[in-house]
């Protein structure tokens, strides 16, 4: 089958309105004859939901958690961007195009992130109008921050909370659908398969979390928003639920998965601190406006943040205002995570684990003040103090990268239609707008603009062309979808092995983070890839999943997720392991320049690499997606 | 340390339930108090019996999928954090910890400490949110609005509906959450035109669903994560009333 991106003709800045106008309608009395299923309710589903509903589809939303409103995009902090140019500070639809396009380290599809910087200003008019209060100025107009390095100032944020306001719009919007009976909401329901029919996708199986009642629902189209799969790696600073089963269910239909090994490393989280950790927690990026890091130039062993100050003022290394003049501590997040790493891996770490570098406020709490710094950072530290135990007022914080956010995911055309017809994905769930690195206050940018202002008139044009009749789910396919979903759950319930799903979990997060983590290299995704295999293998032999299938049964959901987690990473490392050059948040160690830096192979490599499922035990084949750049020059990053 | 927990079991709704008792040792006191579930749970699977079902997702303080009560408090001991962001440091060794769902008949338990609060969907389905679609808006700068209201309304908008507020209330009332939304929009000049049907929609809603009446005795407040406060239950009662007098909707 051939990858066909469906970019429209004509000049970049014409695409997006040419091709709506070109778009086929439905009509308005007829879009109550089709049924849209969308499975996810974080931003990208939930205000494409409510969106379809206020146009007059019949939609059927579904989540995990007990409520909408509690989808991981709740727990962004920082901001959405927004080419608002409200501060008059040389903002543009075109600048925020160019700066998406280089920070993915041109990795990315032109079009698609063209399109997202031009919808990017409908978004925050949609949020105000729905009552999100949006930091204001004295005046009463919309505050804007400069995030994650840009040079201008066109974040929008709620206090530390943006992704819970920005949500809380949607979860609002898709209520005001369930309310007019245009939606219907199917919480603590997981999705375990799509079904296709004839080609199309026209539904899925899912697990009723309460009853454990496997039901199948049909649809003429189906939607999945279902979130990134950073905990593939155990630890990452996603929820605990966020998962890849829906997309990786999908990818097993015939959905091709778009970079699978493309993940963002976030610099500044707190280190873990034992066995028993079970996530990480993200420290704002805006900390290292103020605080430098640095660790001992010689390695002190066991180094605590309370003995700190013991170190002489030339005795420290501030490698990255050391290495990076120019920028400093304020080098993108993936200089910083991979320096960090540098560091520890070289023995310099501190803390307890070794694994943890200083960042620390002293310079600036004598520069400004103490209340300036609690002013700006105050809940931070309250929340760092919470967790560690330490106060950052008295001593460094220690921080130490962490996966958080996933730029890969099912590959997606124009349209947001995977390569099964009928089927789209939305959101973290795709792999289309951030190339190989995500920019500050972008994810919650894409998942609104997916939602809200791509999808209802994607979907328009694909519906128009399909029959109005329903399937019924005694459909064969349907039938047969069940019986697969309902052999895997009681052969996972049989097995009564000895090692429990956490353990497995664990492994393979260890596995994952060491071979395809921050730096890479092809010997080390080999080892992986068979640790990988062998723990599959013993996986289905030795798991212990306990209790029934018919109960709320929270050990049996983990097992489905982690079986999906360990055939996802040897995808990922496969993906790592074609991908012979540094690019983004990656570094493959054979790729690098004489100083060391990250080396991108634009001759070899500007492809979006799409991997199509062969079955069970085969190696994945890959479809390449040449990227075209006609718009930007492509340059190397630098940061000296 | 070691602890001694006495944990509420109920293999479903229809079930009676009771505490069992488990103790727990090496306990560190980095550990979060879910984290201390988990390791409890993994030692509880691999002796082949059922874990404790609890509910959480975010364990960052923002979802309010967590939900204990912890020696009689919603999320407890400590003041304004969730359950999730609770640390064992805030134990010491040989304590005894007693957790138990929430417990309301609004909220009614489906397993554990596992209950069901679509209840607070529906209140929000009944009127919370403004009646806009997708598109068509005006420019968000277009409407001004002065920083401490637009800071009022972010004071309320932070609920994270975790239903602490009803847990800790005698009456079981969802007054404080209802309030923190009807807040929220009230302020708001985008709210205003559906002002009164709101409320009245809203509090119908919180009624039918079996919560109870407020009678001010403000311990939902002082167990809010999120530290919302009365003056919204307040605002609440004036729109209520307003909106009584001002028409026969609803
Ligand atoms: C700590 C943190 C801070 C962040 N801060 C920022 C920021 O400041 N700015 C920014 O732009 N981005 C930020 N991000 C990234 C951003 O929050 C996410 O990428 C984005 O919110 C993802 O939204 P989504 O709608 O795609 O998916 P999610 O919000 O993850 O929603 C996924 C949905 O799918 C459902 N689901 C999943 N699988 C299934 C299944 N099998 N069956 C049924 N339902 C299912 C879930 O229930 C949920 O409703 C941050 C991320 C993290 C972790
Ligand atoms: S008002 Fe406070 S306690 Fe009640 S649901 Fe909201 S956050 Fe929780
Ligand atoms: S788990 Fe999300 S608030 Fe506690």
């Amino acid at each position: 089958m051939a990858l066909d991106s469906k970019i429209p003709e004509g000049p970049l800045a014409d695409k997006w309105t040419s091709h709506k106008f070109k778009s086929k309608l439905v009509n308005p009395a007829n879009k109550r004859k089709y049924d849209i299923i969308v499975v996810g309710t974080g931003l990208a589903g939930a205000s494409a939901a409510a969106s379809f509903g206020e146009l007059g589809y019949n939609v059927k939303s579904f989540c995990f958690q007990d409520s909408p409103r509690r989808a991981h995009s709740i727990a962004a902090q920082g901001g959405i961007n927004a080419a608002k140019n409200y501060q008059n500070d040389g903002d543009s639809v075109f600048r925020l195009f160019y700066d998406t396009i280089k920070g993915g380290d041109y990795r990315g599809r032109e079009a698609n992130i063209h399109r997202l910087a031009e919808v990017s200003v409908n978004i925050i008019d949609q949020c105000v109008a729905q009552g999100v209060p949006f930091a204001r100025d004295y005046g009463g107009l919309l505050d804007n921050r400069s995030f994650g390095g840009a040079q201008v100032s066109r974040t929008f944020y709620a206090r530390g909370q943006t992704g819970q306001q920005l949500l809380l719009g949607a979860y609002s919007a898709l209520s005001r659908q369930v309310a007019t009976g245009k939606v219907k909401l199917y919480a603590r329901t997981e999705m375990l398969d799509v079904v296709i029919i004839d080609g199309q996708a026209r539904g899925i199986v899912t697990r009723n979390l309460i009853t454990g009642e496997i039901e199948s629902h049909s649809a003429h189209a189906v939607v999945l928003a279902t979130g990134g799969y950073g905990n593939v790696f155990f630890l990452s600073t996603n929820a605990m639920g966020s998962n890849v089963t829906a997309a990786w269910r999908a990818h097993k239909k015939g959905a091709f998965f778009g970079n699978p090994c493309y993940t963002q490393i976030h610099p500044t989280c707190i280190p873990v601190s034992g066995d028993h950790q079970s996530k990480l927690t993200l420290m704002s990026e805006s900390l290292r406006n103020d605080g430098r890091i640095w660790v001992p130039k010689e390695a002190v062993k066991g180094l605590k943040a309370a003995d700190a100050a013991k170190i002489a003022e030339e005795d420290r290394d501030y490698y990255l205002e050391r290495k990076y003049p120019a920028f400093g501590n304020l080098v993108p997040r993936d200089v910083a995570s991979r320096n960090a790493k540098q560091m520890c891996d070289a023995g310099k770490g501190v803390g307890a684990t070794g694994l943890a570098v200083f960042l620390d406020f002293s310079d600036a709490i004598k520069r400004d003040g103490l209340e300036t710094i609690k002013g700006k950072y105050g809940n931070l530290f309250d929340m760092y103090q919470q967790i560690t135990g330490d106060n950052p007022y008295e001593m460094p914080m220690m921080i130490y990268p962490a996966v958080h956010y996933t730029m890969g995911g099912l590959w997606v055309d124009y349209n947001l239609m995977t390569s099964v017809p009928g089927l789209y994905a939305a959101g973290e769930a795709n792999f289309s707008d951030h190339g190989a690195n995500r920019l500050g206050a972008s994810a919650l940018m894409q998942g609104l603009a997916d939602g809200y202002f791509v999808l209802p008139y994607t979907i328009g044009d694909y519906l128009a062309n399909m029959p109005y009749d329903k399937i019924p789910t005694d459909h064969e396919a349907f039938q047969t979808a069940e019986k697969e979903v309902k052999d895997r759950i009681q052969k996972l319930l049989s097995i009564n092995g000895t090692k429990t799903v956490d353990d497995f979990h664990k492994e393979l997060g260890h596995i994952m983070w060491e071979h395809c983590g921050m730096a890479r290299n092809a010997e080390g995704l080999k080892l992986a890839k068979e640790k990988i295999k062998a723990l599959r293998e013993e996986f289905w032999k030795n798991v212990k999943v306990l209790g029934d299938n018919e109960e709320m049964n929270m050990s049996l959901e983990k097992a489905n997720r982690v079986a999906d987690f360990i055939e996802l990473g040897e995808l990922m490392v496969d993906d790592a392991f074609n991908r012979r050059e540094s690019c983004g948040g990656h570094f493959r160690e054979e790729s690098q320049t004489p100083e060391g830096e990250a080396l991108r192979i634009d001759d070899e490599f500007s492809y979006v690499a799409a991997w199509e499922y062969q079955g069970e035990g085969q190696d994945a084949k890959l479809h390449k997606e040449e990227l075209e750049f006609e718009n930007v020059k492509l340059t190397q990053r630098s940061y000296k | 340390m070691n602890l001694k927990l006495k944990i509420w079991r109920q293999k479903n709704a229809n079930d009676k339930g009771a505490f069992e008792s488990y103790d727990v040792s090496d306990v560190s006191p980095d550990m979060s108090f879910l984290e201390m579930l988990d390791v409890l749970n993994e030692d509880l699977s691999r002796d082949g019996k059922d874990p404790v079902h609890f509910d959480h997702d975010c364990r960052e303080g923002i979802c309010g999928m967590c939900s204990l009560y912890i020696n009689g408090k919603p999320h407890g001991p400590k003041d304004a954090v969730t359950t999730c962001q609770l640390h064992m440091r805030s134990f010491k060794d040989g304590d005894i910890i007693v957790i138990e769902p929430w417990r309301a008949s609004a909220f009614p338990v489906h397993k554990d400490l596992v209950v069901d609060r679509s209840s607070f969907d529906r209140i929000i389905q009944a009127g919370g949110y403004v009646n806009v679609n997708t598109g068509g808006v005006p420019d968000a700068n277009e409407i001004a609005i002065p920083k401490t209201i637009a800071d009022q309304a972010m004071d309320a908008a932070q609920c994270i509906g975790c239903g602490a507020c009803v847990a800790a209330c005698k009456n079981a009332s969802a007054m404080l959450f209802t309030a923190a939304k009807v807040s929220q929009l009230a302020l708001l000049p985008q709210g205003q035109t559906e002002r009164h049907t709101r409320v009245e929609r809203m509090v119908a809603q919180m009624e039918e669903e079996g919560f109870g009446n407020c009678t001010n005795t403000g311990a939902c407040s002082a167990v809010c994560p999120k530290e919302i406060g009365q003056e919204h239950i307040a605002r609440l009662n004036r729109e209520y009333i307003g909106a009584k007098a001002a028409s026969d909707n609803v």
